[in-house]
């Protein structure tokens, strides 16, 4: 059938669709039916007079991915990413909705910045755009954003973050937190002792000390985290660790949460699978923020992942023009782009290693995201009237990861030259087709 | 194709005793002689003449070496060796009769290189050429003074020495 | 040899291959014509992003010495803000002919971007990146050692055996990395002696022994004792207590010089700091290797590029 992609890019005028045979997280087989941005009907030989049929036999169904923690870099970094961009590689990796951190410049701050970025998702159609907004003012972690006015504003923020920074004062830190909490919102702290990591590059440890890169100890995250669970149980609010990435921190998590404090976190894929031996020959392609640790840490936060110490995993999607990468290491940004590739790096490190089933991650991509995030018509567990976001993925598949697999504007994965297993073939951003038999569907302006 | 041995180790030892002869001959005497030999073979060949020479004239001839790695004109094209010591005897060569020993004559390029470096070290009254084998296809204005076998050959064929300290036996093959 | 990048990739036979190339280059030095024809027609760039009066005329006499054009190009300050301009910089001398490109650069790892990067088909030689390596260093070092143990019998020797003290602070230092990675590929015993707080940590894979009392380490009677210049941007970085505390119980006075078998070598990458890390007495002392050092950095250097200059096998 011939889509027209103005009229597939309205839910309410979009062609009804029958997912025929795909695979439900828990196993069970059945046709799904997707009609005015909905799912309407399960079972199985569905009638298909007039919608369109897509054969899912051999394909995962799960309810749209939601990504916790994106950087689409606009306002002000529309060379290695827009909001359009950006979505459209969310909508390639099976994702569905986005968090847009904060780190724009100028920093979203304000209402008026989080609006703007709002409508600008709206606009793109590929992936509901959640707006993050700042902890503290430009991010210099001096006074309070306007964090009342964000949470009221039309993008109605609910997640306040100063990444790439951490909110180091802990007097500001225990401030945003009491504020945040009246409104039930949470604060997303990058966890880093600025002291502890100064000039800092790569992980602390043997490759760091050969390679005479300044060391990124993990107690300089680990600190903060022990900290800022305390702050959250001494104020009752809501904590949300961003890219946990040592074992040491995978314990704290597991002691707060039994002690009762609201605190969440998340790993990164590149945490999942990639140890700082990638720092080897200096391709600054493998230079983050928090950096790539040792496979000890890999190990922890997998079995952190695993037991539901570690609630989610977001991409910490971080594109960057080609002059920010192939530089010398010290120069060279932190960040890597990973919404394409996601989906893949959590089966190739957590479902085909046996640590978990398609049940839970459908949970840690979707479901727990979308409710940290507040993130509303999305991560619903795919049955009849939950919202028609939904991703089709082949988990038999195998890629050869390259740069045809990035759909954003920038090329630094990590992945590129690796096979990767599993592809996402068809994405449904609210019953719009944007993902198409593997390949990214032209939406047009609305 | 199989290799054709030319010279058998009793063919190299007569070649060598008569160069000693004719060098005694030409230069009168052992005295203000130095033999050099150009690695690796040369240089093997040179402790031989050396001692021939020593027999023959009835007194020491010293006898060292000289690399001239550093001083070929094609190290992009052959860059395969590394550079050998060059050892030259106490007295050193000034003034002296430097003869300089060499398995294989060819293309003449590697003596040039011998004349250049030993430039660099010292001004010897005269400077004379022995070789093993004169192959032919001379590229510049070099011939040698004393000759074990002159041997005509094709430039796609190749002349193998091999000597008993390298080798485990003395012959000269062509392939 | 393609590049010089680090001596952590030297096998034990390619290292010794260096340092017997290095004694032919050194036999040179010796002669009334000091001066080879080897690279002529090659130009060697000196690219150096960080001020070294002394490695740079190191390395430009080498190549001289070699008969190769050389251009320095002093580039301090221009570059890490701004990391296009490496590629940049090493492009447009490529464009004019460089066939070795001699990088030192305050980054750890720009040379090896710079190799296998894809921009240039040169040479790359590391002449000291960042905290990481400095190779050269490390080959005149070992060179000058083996010379004092071996003599002229030096040819195709390692240091099996020979225990060395390397002394100051490791963790900033690429002379530290560069000696720990060859001395111990050539069989030597290092011990690494310093305050714990410019110790790396994570080093407990390396092929040494650490200590943190000098007196304690210099009792084994070393055969060598490498002393580290201390950058005077340590000093007021809280890396320990005071200048005075660091001299006394890190540097190699005169009593504890005194107290050393005669047979000990006391090795100084230079710039000294007289009086500090080391006292004048041992740095003047028929022990020291200071000098030797010195100008077995020009026979060391003329190695390196005839190597890498001519693709040489290793």
């Amino acid at each position: 059938m011939t889509r027209t992609p103005d009229r597939l890019a309205d839910p309410r005028t979009a062609h009804p669709i029958i997912v025929r045979g795909a695979q439900l997280s828990d196993g069970e087989r059945t046709d799904i039916r997707l009609e005015g941005g909905r799912v309407v009907e399960l079972g199985s030989s569905l009638d298909a007079r007039g919608a369109e049929t897509i054969d899912a036999d051999g394909l995962i169904a799960l309810p749209g991915l939601v990504d916790l923690h994106t950087h689409l870099r606009q306002p002000g970094g529309e060379g290695s990413e827009t909001v359009l961009t950006g979505t459209r590689a969310a909508a390639k990796g099976g994702f569905t909705a986005v968090n847009a951190m904060a780190n724009t410049d100028p920093v979203a701050d304000t209402a008026s910045v989080v609006e703007q970025v709002h409508a600008l998702g709206v606009a793109s159609g590929y992936a509901t755009v959640r707006p993050i907004g700042a902890v503290t003012r430009g991010l210099r972690g001096e006074q309070l954003a306007d964090i009342g006015a964000m949470a009221r504003s039309s993008a109605r923020v609910r997640v306040f973050s100063d990444d790439g920074i951490c909110v180091s004062d802990p007097l500001l830190m225990r401030r945003a937190l009491e504020y945040i909490r009246t409104f039930d919102g949470v604060l997303a702290q990058h966890a880093q002792e600025p002291r502890l990591t100064e000039g800092a590059q790569l992980n602390e440890g043997a490759v760091s000390a050969e390679l005479g890169l300044a060391g990124w100890p993990a107690v300089a995250e680990e600190s903060i985290i022990a900290r800022d669970v305390l702050l959250a149980e001494h104020t009752g609010a809501r904590l949300h660790v961003c890219h946990l990435s040592t074992a040491g921190s995978v314990d704290v998590i597991r002691w707060a949460k039994s002690r009762g404090i609201r605190v969440t976190a998340e790993v990164t894929p590149h945490h999942l699978l990639l140890t700082d031996e990638e720092a080897r020959g200096y391709d600054a392609r493998f230079k983050v923020n928090p950096p790539l640790r040792t496979q000890a840490d890999v190990e922890a936060v997998r079995a952190g992942l695993a037991d539901g110490t570690i609630d989610i995993v977001a991409t910490d999607h971080a594109p960057h023009g080609a002059d920010a990468k192939s530089c010398e290491w010290n120069a060279a940004a932190n960040g890597m782009v990973g919404l394409e590739s996601a989906l893949s790096v959590v089966q190739s490190t957590m479902v085909d290693t046996g640590l978990i089933g398609w049940t839970d991650v459908e949970r840690v991509l979707s479901i727990a995201p979308a409710r940290i995030g507040d993130v509303t018509g999305h991560g619903e567990p795919i049955a009849v009237g939950s919202s028609a976001s939904i991703t089709l993925f082949d988990p038999s598949a195998r890629i050869d990861f390259g740069v045809e697999q990035l759909a954003g504007k920038s090329r630094n994965s990590p992945y590129l030259g690796r096979s990767l297993p599993g592809a996402v073939r068809w994405t449904f951003h609210g019953g719009v087709v944007t993902v198409a038999d593997g390949a990214l569907v032209e939406l047009g302006e609305k | 194709m199989a290799a054709r041995t030319v010279l058998q180790q009793a063919d190299i030892a007569r070649a060598l005793t008569r160069i000693a002869h004719e060098i005694l001959e030409s230069a009168r005497g052992v005295d203000d002689l130095v033999v050099l030999g150009i690695p690796t073979r040369g240089t093997e060949l040179a402790a031989r003449l050396a001692a021939s020479l020593a027999q023959i004239g009835g007194s020491d001839v010293p006898v060292g070496s000289l690399d001239v790695t550093m001083y070929r004109d094609d190290l992009d094209r052959n860059p395969t060796r590394g550079p050998a010591p060059t050892e030259i005897p106490a007295g050193g060569i000034d003034g002296k009769t430097v003869v300089l020993v060499d398995d294989v004559l060819y293309s003449g390029r590697t003596i040039r290189s011998a004349l250049d470096a030993l430039a660099d070290i010292g001004r010897p009254a005269v400077v004379r050429l022995a070789v093993l084998v004169d192959r032919g296809h001379r590229e510049l204005p070099i011939r040698p003074d004393f000759v074990g076998k002159n041997l005509p050959t094709a430039r796609s064929e190749r002349v193998n020495v091999r000597l008993e300290d390298f080798d485990g036996i003395d012959e000269v093959t062509i392939l | 040899m393609k590049h010089l990048l680090s001596t952590k990739d030297l096998s034990r036979d390619q290292a010794i291959h260096i340092l017997d190339v290095t004694e032919d280059m050194a036999a040179t030095q010796q002669r009334e014509v000091k001066k080879l024809p080897t690279l002529r027609g090659k130009t060697v760039v000196n690219l150096f992003f960080e001020d070294s009066t002394r490695t740079r005329i190191s390395f430009e006499a080498a190549a001289k010495r070699l008969s190769a054009d050389v251009i320095s190009f002093a580039a301090k300050g221009s570059s890490v803000s701004k990391g296009e301009s490496l590629q940049d910089t090493a492009q447009t001398l490529e464009a004019i002919g460089a066939d070795v490109i001699v990088v030192r650069h305050p980054v750890s790892g720009a040379p090896e971007l710079l190799a296998r990067s894809g921009w240039i088909d040169a040479s790359v030689l590391n002449a000291g990146d960042g905290t990481h390596e400095h190779p050269t260093q490390a080959l005149l070092d070992a060179f000058t050692l083996r010379r004092r143990i071996h003599g002229d019998a030096s040819r195709g020797k390692g240091l099996d055996g020979v225990r060395v003290l390397v002394v100051g602070d490791i963790l900033h230092s690429r002379v530290a990395r560069s000696n720990v990675w060859l001395l111990s590929t050539l069989g030597a015993e290092v011990t690494l002696v310093g305050p714990p707080t410019l110790m790396p940590f994570g080093i407990d894979a390396w092929p040494v022994d650490t200590s943190f009392d000098l007196d304690d380490a210099l009792a084994s009677k070393p055969d060598a004792v490498m002393m580290l210049r201390v950058q005077s941007e340590r000093m007021n970085a809280a890396y320990f207590p005071s200048a005075r505390e660091y001299s006394t119980l890190w540097g190699l006075s005169a009593a504890r010089f005194g107290a050393l078998p005669e047979t000990t070598v006391v090795m100084h990458p230079g710039p000294m700091n007289r009086g500090f890390e080391i006292a004048s007495v041992a740095a003047d002392s028929p022990q020291s290797t200071v000098l030797e050092q010195v100008s077995a950095g020009v026979s060391t250097r003329m190695a390196a590029l005839y190597l890498t200059a001519t693709g040489a096998d290793l």
